[in-house]
């Protein structure tokens, strides 16, 4: 029983991680709908950035923090230099684009960085208050701050002027534009936020799977799928399913096939529920006008 | 997915069937591609075999993808199952190499109808990940220890080249080569056939447009899993067709990496055309080997600027560039 709790908290801590990762690609799906298959090694890029600061000697936090502006700085320059000339180009293309920018993060890191596997660290203490036998202290922070995101953006696109615009972009962008809304401004600002959200996810998920130029891309699917299990039109529904398929990933792993065969477990499995349930759990079926 | 301005823009970029006036080119080419046979040695000859190949996986997938509008991210998994069918068949069995290949077309057809029957519920990104999981598992599978007693496991299984038959005075790579690229004019003409059909027009009413095609009676259940099956009936026998050119098949020739490469072939080509797949076999065939040269290091990164690149320079690949630098020709030609 205790080792059964431990998985579903190991669980709930990487779901966390696809929770987050999940929240970004719903950011940019619901403003362009494409699913940025590129996230992942955005986000890995970041943790790098993180890594080379905290080299160089700045405190945890400051670096944390660091990372995240640069992070957001470098998702607007890639939505503004190679998505925006792209917006008449046909799905398959930007699918391409999204694949060609994923191995160019990919490899410029591994070049940059290296590809041996590195230690990242953890700001939360070992022997914190909040540590028990059954959760360390990092899977209490990386579950907190999955939940402080989610609570953040929730907040910010309820009951900001700005949130509210960015939904009606979203939406609506003829619409919007009428209005004067900037709506590429505002395209921007989204790609800024879903990386700058990867970023702090890579550098959750760093100290736990180490940091190496592939550790995203299996968070990716992983994000992904929960995405499109819990709808990818529904911000809340996508955290729930990430927080689900990080426990399924979990208990597949510990009880019925080993860490091998987990992937493809997982992932028949959710093609499985999707199947049956074609718009996601939460999601809402588009219904389509002749 | 609703249908967007991206898919009608890859509409209008059906080019209608090759024109008779086609003929006289095609000829040349494969004349061309067949004296080749006799001017170039050892591993460009092998380059050859496999952009064919390539060349007749990618020709499938757009059947599915371009023409019925059914994305897969997971096509290699069916390249993977042809492959290992003919190897198994050839290495077990004792099959020569002439029946290997289509039951390994057969094998592929029919995984991909099963495949196709219950993802007709999925479409765009719902089956983006149904393909994926698909190209994720079918690696992993074929290294699972239960099946190795056929699959041979990790360590795969080796192939002999076929001879070839009739005393020809050909070399076994020549042999190879021709009996290749005589497949790949056959599947392209099927190929063709197939897309000109009565059926070819139900597969792109669907993709166009599949609540229409409905009530216009076509069955939408039907077409989209016999495209799924015919489109891994392809890609399966150029899988076959590796395997023997390689000589070897082990689960990591058949990565995710190789099923991102085929789609990434199909739109560098040009989705819903069928010579596109030439110059997307090309692409997925040599711009690595360039990246390579150019930056040892970051050879991806220069796959990946080359890939970003060319997608701006031709959104709708190599043949979409061809079809609006025919368009403004003619608008030339007959304004003036």
């Amino acid at each position: 029983m205790e080792i059964f709790v431990q998985q579903v908290i190991a669980g709930l801590t990487t779901g966390g991680i696809y929770a987050s990762v999940a929240l970004a690609l719903v950011m940019i799906y619901q403003a362009t709908h494409h699913v940025n298959f590129a996230q992942g090694e955005m986000a890995m890029f970041s943790t790098f950035l993180a890594w080379a600061l905290i080299q160089a000697g700045l405190p945890y936090w400051a670096a944390f923090f660091a990372t995240v502006v640069v992070s957001f700085v470098l998702g607007a320059v890639v939505e503004f230099a190679v998505i925006r000339p792209l917006h008449r180009a046909p799905e398959l293309s930007v699918v391409v684009v999204f694949i060609g920018l994923l191995v160019i993060f990919h490899s410029i890191a591994g070049w940059i960085f290296g590809t041996q596997i590195k230690e990242f660290p953890t700001p939360f203490a070992k022997d914190a208050w909040y540590a028990s036998r059954l959760m360390s202290a990092h899977q209490v922070g990386t579950i907190f701050v999955a939940l402080c995101l989610v609570a953040a953006l929730f907040s910010f696109f309820r009951y900001t002027t700005l949130g509210l615009t960015m939904r009606a972009a979203a939406q609506n962008p003829a619409s919007s534009r009428l209005l004067g809304i900037n709506v590429g401004r505002l395209l921007m600002l989204g790609w800024g936020l879903a990386a700058a959200i990867g970023a702090v996810a890579g550098m959750m998920v760093a100290p736990v799977v180490y940091l190496d130029p592939s550790m995203m891309i299996g968070v990716l699917i992983y994000a992904f799928a929960g995405a499109l299990i819990g709808g990818i039109d529904n911000p809340v529904g996508a955290v729930i399913g990430g927080f689900l398929v990080g426990v399924l990933e979990n208990l597949i792993g510990t009880y019925v096939v080993g860490t091998e065969l987990k992937l493809s477990v997982a992932l028949v499995l959710i093609v499985g529920v999707l199947v049956v349930r074609p718009a996601g759990l939460f999601g809402r079926r588009v219904v389509q006008r002749v | 997915m609703e249908r967007t301005t991206a898919m009608n823009a890859q509409m209008q970029m059906t080019a209608s069937p090759a024109p008779r006036a086609l003929w006289p080119w095609v000829t040349v080419l494969v004349v061309a591609a067949a004296a080749m046979a006799f001017f170039v040695k050892g591993y460009v000859l092998f380059q050859g075999t496999m952009l064919l190949s390539y060349a007749i996986a990618l020709v499938g997938l757009n059947i599915l993808t371009g023409y019925n509008g059914q994305i897969s991210l997971g096509h290699g998994a069916f390249y993977a199952i042809g492959a290992y069918t003919a190897a198994v068949l050839m290495d077990k069995a004792g099959a020569p190499y002439w029946v290997a290949i289509p039951a390994a077309g057969l094998a592929s057809l029919v995984v991909g109808y099963a495949f196709g029957r219950p993802a007709l519920k999925l479409q765009g990104l719902y089956l983006a990940l149904a393909t994926f999981a698909l190209g994720v598992v079918a690696p992993q599978l074929l290294k699972y220890k239960h099946l190795e007693p056929w699959t041979g496991g990790v360590g795969g299984i080796v192939l002999n080249k076929p001879e070839a038959p009739f005393g020809l005075p050909l070399t076994a790579d020549q042999w190879f080569y021709l009996f290749t690229l005589v497949l790949t004019v056959l599947m392209f003409v099927l190929a063709r056939n197939l897309i000109d059909s009565g059926t070819g027009r139900a597969l792109r009413a669907i993709r166009d447009h599949d609540m229409a095609a409905e009530s216009m009676g076509v069955d939408n259940r039907h077409y989209k899993s016999m495209a799924f099956g015919v489109s891994a009936a392809f890609t399966g026998v150029a899988g076959a067709l590796s395997a023997l050119a390689v000589q070897f098949v082990s689960p990591d020739s058949f990565t995710m990496f190789l099923s991102i490469s085929l789609i990434v072939g199909v739109v560098v080509g040009g989705v819903g055309t069928l010579w596109g797949a030439l110059f997307g076999a090309a692409f997925i065939m040599f711009v690595p080997a360039v990246a390579e040269k150019i930056s040892k290091d970051a050879a991806w990164g220069v796959y990946g600027a080359v890939l970003i690149l060319f997608m701006f320079v031709m959104p709708g690949g190599v043949m979409g560039l061809i079809a609006r630098a025919r368009e403004r020709l003619t608008r030339v030609s007959s304004g003036a």
